[in-house]
């Protein structure tokens, strides 16, 4: 199919679909599109722990979406050497909790490969993990380690909070030359429907969302908390105040022109993640805005993240840890009230 | 020569295949390749020599960078290099530098690489030699991954990698190996047993009789051999080869080794260990071996022993100045290759840079 006729199809056929059927979907795409595509992890031929390639080994082989034996560091190496070699290798991590293993492949390896090699070998390669809090998962299940990730140069990293966004940004991303890890909430899997076109289409990588619009205050956020700070935002709405929702969408590359559109129409910022404070994602973005839009700032930006300790092992604990809307809600006063 | 014939047995060779005695005699009649093989083979490791004790010389005078040399071990990697087929993959350590020249990098690219020069990272990629892995161990997976690749492209190609006795202890060691054997996957794996790792002798590395036995818990046959018996290393390396061709899976080899020299050009081995050990392992140099066994055989001479080293002498020199020519590293250099195309803030940021070295 040519690719205008492929967009017509993808145009026409429109189905209702939760996340993981998004991104499930992608995979059949990217598969059916280029035969290097392959697709592996732990349990991903038989669909993996929540589904994402259910009935991908039926329609295309164990050649192309099979189980690897258990190892992080070996999936995350055995994509490097696919990469290096010309495939196209869809690398699945069963939660991103269980990527500190493949650290070292991610820091030593993927990150510097094309520049070790002075673009000989560039990397096209996609890193698929579930991530974050919200569905009572045991110890270690709902690590937000993107913070980790994007502190090493050469890498992409795309977080989405739609249906319609997982699968056109996990196409752009098998497409992308770049080494991509694509973290998907494990709270949005089931609980988010949207419109996905079936055929095959892309979002940008490096294009923020604006969820919602407003002038009072900038909301900043991605992934799992997106529903959050909507909800924050609604609930904002009724008192009065108009939040604009920014859906980062990818922290790398990171749209920061549509972050400071949005600062200098609101002059006031709140980030919002759920992986710890110290030294997460919201730390770089508090940073950058702190440096290049001071001026326009008219209350310190306020953080609402998980707090410096690990993901809560006692799921008892979870709602005290993942911010939620009551959360964003107060860091939204606060900014207003300064 | 007649040194060689007094050495006392080492324990590290029990077991081990040899096709040649350390002074030349033939043990294996039935394992000595072609005339041409064997020429391809000594001359390999003598250019590999004389590169190694130039650079050392080299680096003394500021002219490279930190050098891991490999002078006295060369027959490891240039006996399995020789066995492999043009297209075949190779992962060297950064102790790879004999390898690296049977299989294609030039001299002036190795200079360049240890000096830190972007120009010695850019190697034609079909050559299918990839950069001298610095990280311990992480080139086991991605030769897991290669030669998955070549599998299932159903090529005949095949992806070898090198790996030090230290290297075996990390844990992509043994996740590599593992994969490939659970994967089935037409690769060789070399650890090039040399002793030591740095200070670390090997006894300290793991309490496996040997490490070509752990092969039994990947799946996979597991070779021991003379590793400065470069006849015996083409030899399994080339059945190895040809195993990984048939589709029979990936092969472990041990070469026993020793490295007469420091860690590196920057390490002294006298704060760790007797030089008399040294010594021994001087008796069994692998290019002294071969050469005995061409003369007895009058396939060389005084004469083409000084073509090679003099001609090598010429290569060198003539690379040294090609090095020396190389651009000098710009700022680009240092945020380029990162991306595909740099992302907006690193175009702020080689500005930035750029602006302070106006300044200097």
């Amino acid at each position: 199919m040519t690719v205008a006729a492929e967009r017509q199809a993808a145009q026409e056929q429109v189905k209702t679909m939760t996340m993981v059927a998004a991104v499930n979907d992608a995979l059949r795409v990217a598969l059916e599109r280029d035969d290097k595509v392959m697709l592996f992890g732990e349990d991903v031929g038989m669909g993996g722990v929540f589904r994402a390639s259910d009935n991908l080994q039926n329609l295309f082989g164990e050649e192309r979406v099979f189980n690897t034996p258990l190892s992080e560091a070996g999936i995350m190496g055995l994509a490097v050497g696919l990469g290096i070699a010309g495939e196209k290798p869809i690398a699945e991590l069963q939660f991103a909790g269980f990527i500190y293993p493949a650290l070292e492949q991610i820091n030593a390896q993927i990150g510097r490969y094309r520049q070790r090699t002075q673009g000989n070998f560039p990397l096209s390669m996609v890193v698929r993990a579930p991530y974050g809090g919200g569905i009572h998962s045991p110890e270690m299940h709902a690590d937000s380690p993107e913070g980790l990730v994007a502190a090493v140069p050469g890498v992409k990293i795309v977080i989405p909070s739609t249906p319609y966004d997982a699968k056109g940004l996990l196409l752009a991303a098998v497409d992308d030359p770049d080494p991509v890890f694509f973290f998907e909430s494990i709270k949005l899997y089931r609980s988010v429907k949207g419109e996905v076109p079936t055929g095959h289409y892309t979002v940008p990588l490096g294009k923020a969302r604006i969820a919602r619009e407003g002038d009072d205050c900038t909301v900043l956020c991605y992934g799992g908390m997106v529903e959050v700070c909507e909800e924050a935002a609604v609930a904002a709405a009724a008192a009065g105040v108009n939040v604009e929702v920014v859906d980062l969408r990818s922290i790398v590359p990171l749209d920061f022109e549509t972050i400071s559109e949005s600062v200098k129409k609101t002059g006031r910022v709140v980030i919002v993640h759920e992986a710890a404070r110290r030294m997460g994602f919201g730390a770089e973005l508090s940073a950058r805005i702190a440096e290049e839009l001071i001026e326009y700032l008219h209350a310190p930006i306020t953080r609402v993240t998980g707090w410096d300790a690990p993901y809560p092992p006692f799921t008892a604990a979870e709602h005290m840890y993942r911010p939620d809307a009551a959360r964003v809600a107060a860091g939204i006063r606060k900014v207003l009230d300064y | 020569m007649t040194a060689a014939l007094t050495l006392p047995p080492d324990p590290r060779l029990e077991g081990t295949l040899s096709v040649l005695s350390p002074s030349g005699e033939l043990l294996r009649p039935d394992l000595v390749p072609g005339d041409e093989i064997l020429l391809k083979l000594y001359t390999g490791m003598r250019r590999a020599r004389v590169f190694d004790d130039r650079a050392m010389v080299l680096q003394r005078q500021g002219k490279l960078g930190v050098y891991p040399c490999f002078g006295g071990m060369e027959a490891t990697q240039v006996g399995a290099a020789l066995a492999l087929q043009d297209g075949d993959w190779v992962l060297p350590t950064y102790r790879g530098t004999a390898l690296a020249m049977m299989r294609g990098m030039t001299l002036a690219q190795i200079l360049l690489a240890w000096r830190g020069h972007p120009a010695g990272y850019q190697v034609d990629p079909k050559l299918h030699i990839l950069p001298f892995y610095i990280p311990i161990a992480n080139q086991i997976p991605h030769t897991a991954g290669i030669a998955l690749a070549e599998k299932r492209r159903g090529t005949g190609l095949l992806a070898m990698a090198f790996i030090g006795d230290g290297g075996t202890s990390e844990g992509d060691f043994h996740v590599g190996v593992n994969f490939a054997g659970a994967f089935c996957a037409p690769a060789i794996f070399v650890i090039e047993n040399n002793g030591w790792a740095i200070s670390t002798p090997t006894s300290v590395q793991t309490a496996a009789k040997n490490l070509a036995s752990r092969a039994e818990g990947y799946g996979m046959p597991g070779i021991r051999v003379d590793g400065n018996d470069v006849l015996a290393m083409y030899h399994v390396t080339l059945e190895a080869a040809e195993r990984a061709r048939r589709g029979e899976g990936p092969t472990l080899i041990e070469a026993i080794t020793y490295r007469i020299l420091p860690h590196t050009s920057s390490d002294d081995p006298k704060r760790y260990r007797q030089e008399t050990e040294a010594d021994a392992w001087r008796g069994r140099d692998p290019g002294m071996r071969l050469r005995a066994y061409l003369e007895s055989r009058g396939m060389w001479s005084e004469e083409q022993e000084q073509d090679v080293m003099k001609g090598m002498e010429a290569e060198i020199k003539a690379a040294m100045l090609e090095a020396d020519q190389a651009a000098p590293i710009e700022p680009e250099a240092l945020l380029e290759h990162i991306y595909a195309e740099p992302l907006a803030e690193m175009k702020d940021q080689l500005a930035e840079i750029r602006a302070l070295e106006a300044l200097k």
